[in-house]
């Protein structure tokens, strides 16, 4: 509801100023919307049926979801909350999920995105 | 042997967070509305902060920009303030319950959790909580991730037993 509340009252219809060599490298891949905050080019309802779509919406979902509950938190439980209570654990955590971002945006996504 | 089963259970239990930190006070149903307003109040700033912006994910983790660094560092610092302020003070809930903050002992779920987590957001461009502010910000198709998610929660539940943690 916040979302909607945020997109539908309260937004300048700016587009997120993205960096340069980022709107390159996805001219490749064919992602040349940027205007809103989720690529509408790949994460649309007929793109569910393709490879590339269903990769990143449906298995992308699910890590998160498994993910998550295997880490035992999320960005806000550990990463934030876990943090600012000091948590060794959640300082490990963090570091997995940047290590697991790093590697996917790096050395993956962009087999994935050729598809 | 039953008991064994179900102290193995109750450990396994133990790493839920959420099993642990429940307020025992019953409260009358519409008492719940008070959520409503903070979860109104955290997709509007997650929108307006542009941190469910698949594009700001993938400028973070190519290290583009500093934009989710920011957002991510000063969120930690309001947070460590905020904690140590109520340990300070002993501040209590609004229903003047303890608050009490638990440890969280180290186990390998967070490390392979933690990737498999990374790998997922740096996909979809989300974590659990900007998932619904970006179907509300208008990406129906995103309903599918996010019920693909819940799915992944599940398989975990059915898996946990036989997982390394």
């Amino acid at each position: 509801m916040g979302g909607w509340l945020a997109a539908g009252f309260l937004t300048a219809a700016a587009p997120v100023q993205v960096n340069e060599n980022l709107l390159i490298e996805l001219q490749q891949y064919g992602i040349t919307n940027h205007d809103t905050l989720v690529p509408v080019d790949i994460f649309n309802w007929p793109s569910i049926l393709t490879v590339r779509g269903s990769i990143l919406m449906v298995g992308g979902g699910f890590l998160v979801g498994f993910g998550t509950r295997y880490a035992g938190g999320c960005t806000s439980g550990h990463s934030i909350m876990g943090l600012s209570n000091l948590q060794l654990s959640s300082l490990i955590a963090t570091c997995s999920f940047m290590a697991g971002g790093f590697i996917m945006a790096n050395l993956i996504m962009p087999y994935i995105l050729k598809l | 042997m039953p008991i064994k089963e179900t102290n193995t259970d109750f450990e396994v239990r133990s790493l839920d967070s959420i099993c642990i930190n429940t307020s025992e006070l019953k409260h009358p149903w519409w008492y719940d509305f008070k959520y409503l307003v903070a979860g109104i109040l955290f997709g509007t700033i997650l929108t307006k902060a542009e941190v469910i912006s698949w594009f700001r994910i993938q400028e973070m983790f190519r290290l583009q920009s500093f934009h989710m660094f920011g957002v991510i560092g000063s969120a930690v610092a309001v947070g460590a303030l905020s904690v140590f302020i109520i340990k300070k003070y002993k501040i209590r809930t609004i229903y003047g319950e303890e608050i009490e903050l638990h440890t969280r002992p180290f186990n390998k779920g967070q490390m392979i959790g933690g990737l498999l987590f990374g790998f997922g957001w740096a996909l979809t461009g989300a974590c659990p909580g900007p998932l619904f502010a970006q179907f509300g910000a208008g990406t129906t198709v995103i309903i599918v991730t996010l019920f693909s998610a819940i799915a992944g929660t599940w398989v975990y539940g059915l898996l946990r037993d036989k997982l390394p943690h």
